[in-house]
């Protein structure tokens, strides 16, 4: 028999097997912790905001960030925010609480392996990607934006 | 008040629907997840559309990754108009600073004091 | 004249005997429905120590402690230890090996390990080359996942079909006398790989590989599933064993309820383990508790063990390639 035929017939047939989840509590879950933590952001902006009227809407919102980053970071700590992971799935990865949690889990993980070779390298083995395409892309951004102001 | 709230959360929930279907559809692992949605903030701004929805939707749309991105692009470009080509370089860091400084700070802090836990289920 | 039967399995006509066998498993696996099989149950899978690579390995060495206690010997009395177990380098088979100070042969078959060692050691001593042999493996949920997958604590969701590594380490003692069961036949299993490249459906990989041993150890000895009072799998899961029985539907043998799979034994369904346990320790501890208490009470009279394996590392798996599998099986009769 032709091997690749195998091997399309076996992976379509596994495909056929896969167990069946329910989408749609995930989906659920993802929507409600996803909402709150946004939430909880607005509460920390319109509080700041409260608090301190003298500052500039911009740097209460870099604020509100590195609250929420602290926030998650501590929780991360603490052994929860995983937890909330399992059920919350993307809910509690795509706010910036996720960003902060990947960079926590692995620096705190690898501690083991020495402060240099494991804390500050592995810190950004999940969140590298996300500043490495972040800033390479807003340079791009920044070029064109540049090259455009040449012309227009 | 309830309204931009309602708002906030709807925005925002939706927002990690949409990754939950693409995390359940593609297998996509959470890393690609950020970056794809750091890379959606980014376009947002770079087109121009993400401060009107800002407007609209405030932390629903600045808390998800997807407002890191735009502080990025938006960064970028207001360097450029300040600083010409210099701008393109440190624009974009500038605008995230405090949060990559947090993360990283943070990260370094936690991973002195804690211990990684073992998972249960 | 070789001692093989058919074209893949050989057959032992000495006789070597598994004598004992120990069993030591995690907090997670202590609360499994064959919990009281084993022989200890860790309170913190940390085991008191640092990390829990020096975890896994203490687990390791405490089992093949255990087991040569159990069989009255020495660890001094072993010719040969043969174990590995899943950590690049396997490394803690080698610093329990450091302990243990008898000859070493270090041996990978990733979560296959268990049947594999027994397979050589049988060889050994039938071969009347060792009197005694120590099989053992271990693994360790936290560190395969720091490995394998992320951080321990990185908030993300494991697929349905992902397993669960088992925190566990057993060891087999095999000698060429005294009061033991009966190993009989063992099958090498050939490399399979069907194309299947998703880290978190190892079952689905390593199922085309358990039907092929599968297929040749049934064919080599002339038997049927039915010729056997226990058929185990190592870790298929339970995707894996479903895919497996129609795998051997298709080749012309029907499995019955003589078969079961130790990834879904040691786990209830209550315990969020999706598809059922994985890892060297997986097989490993069930077969060296659970399957050998049965084989003393006389509940089994002559089963097949096979271990099954998932051959591929971090960097195949990201440079995109598919994940190969593999399946030894051994066969023993009770004996005691």
């Amino acid at each position: 028999m032709d091997k690749l035929k195998i091997n399309q017939e076996y992976c379509k047939f596994v495909e056929n097997r896969l167990p069946k989840t329910r989408f749609f509590p995930s989906l659920l879950w993802a929507f409600l912790v996803g909402g709150l933590i946004c939430c909880i952001g607005q509460g920390i902006f319109d509080g700041l905001m409260a608090l301190f009227p003298s500052l500039s809407k911009d740097d209460v919102q870099a604020y509100t960030l590195v609250i929420l980053i602290f926030l998650a970071a501590f929780l991360t700590g603490l052994g929860i925010y995983d937890r909330i992971g399992v059920f919350a799935g993307a809910g509690s990865i795509v706010p910036i609480t996720g960003f902060s949690n990947s960079i926590v889990s692995p620096a705190m993980d690898f501690k083991n392996e020495g402060w240099i070779f494991g804390v500050c390298v592995k810190m950004f083995s999940v969140a590298g990607p996300v500043i490495v395409t972040g800033i390479a892309s807003s340079m791009l951004v920044g070029l064109v934006y540049y090259i455009i102001g040449l012309f227009g | 008040m309830f309204l931009k709230y309602l708002i906030v959360f709807g925005v925002g929930g939706f927002v990690c629907l949409i990754a939950q279907i693409l995390i359940i559809r593609t297998r996509m692992t959470s890393a690609r997840i950020l970056v794809l949605f750091e890379l959606i903030g980014v376009l947002l701004q770079a087109v121009g559309i993400f401060e009107p929805i800002k407007n609209f939707a405030n932390a629903g749309i600045t808390v998800p990754i997807i407002g890191f991105g735009a502080s990025l692009a938006r960064g970028a470009m207001e360097g450029v108009k300040k600083a010409g080509i210099l701008g393109i370089f440190n624009g974009g860091v500038t605008a995230t600073s405090a949060g990559i400084a947090a993360a990283v700070g943070f990260g370094y802090l936690f991973a002195l004091i804690f211990k990684a836990h073992s998972k249960k289920s | 004249m070789l001692n093989r039967v058919g074209e893949r399995t050989i057959k032992f006509t000495k006789t070597p005997k598994l004598i004992s066998g120990y069993a030591i498993v995690g907090p997670k696996e202590g609360l499994s429905p064959v919990s009281k099989y084993f022989d200890y149950i860790l309170k913190n899978d940390l085991f008191n120590e640092k990390t829990y690579e020096i975890a896994e390995r203490k687990m390791l060495e405490q089992a093949i402690c255990g087991a040569t206690d159990k069989a009255n010997i020495l660890s001094t009395d072993i010719d040969v230890l043969l174990s590995g177990d899943l950590l690049n380098q396997i490394i803690s088979a080698s610093y329990s090996a450091r302990q243990i100070q008898t000859a070493f042969v270090g041996v990978f078959g990733a979560c296959s390990t268990m049947t594999e060692s027994i397979a050589l050691g049988a060889c050994l001593v039938d071969g009347g080359y060792c009197g005694r042999v120590a099989c053992a493996t271990c693994s360790h949920f936290s560190t395969a996942e720091r490995q394998f997958r992320s951080p321990l604590e990185l908030g993300c969701q494991r697929p349905p079909t992902s397993q669960w590594t088992v925190t566990g380490a057993g060891c087999s003692i095999l000698a060429n006398e005294g009061n033991g069961h009966n190993i009989v036949y063992a099958t090498f299993g050939k490399v399979v790989d069907f194309g299947i490249n998703d880290m978190n459906n190892m079952g689905a990989a390593m199922a085309p590989a358990a039907a092929d041993t599968l297929r040749a150890l049934f064919r080599d000895t002339n038997t049927t599933p039915s010729d056997y009072d226990l058929i185990a799998t190592g870790d298929l899961g339970k995707l894996g064993s479903e895919i497996l029985v129609d795998l051997m539907e298709n080749y012309g043998y029907k499995m019955g309820e003589n078969y079961c799979d130790c990834g879904q034994l040691i786990y209830s369904n209550k315990q969020r383990s999706f598809m059922g346990g994985s890892g060297c320790g997986c097989s490993a501890s069930v077969i060296n508790s659970y399957i050998l208490s049965k084989l003393d009470s006389g509940d089994y009279k002559k089963v097949i063990l096979m271990s099954t394996g998932a051959l591929m590392s971090t960097t195949s798996s990201q440079q995109g390639e598919t994940i190969p599998g593999i399946a030894h099986a051994v066969v023993i009769e009770k004996g005691r």
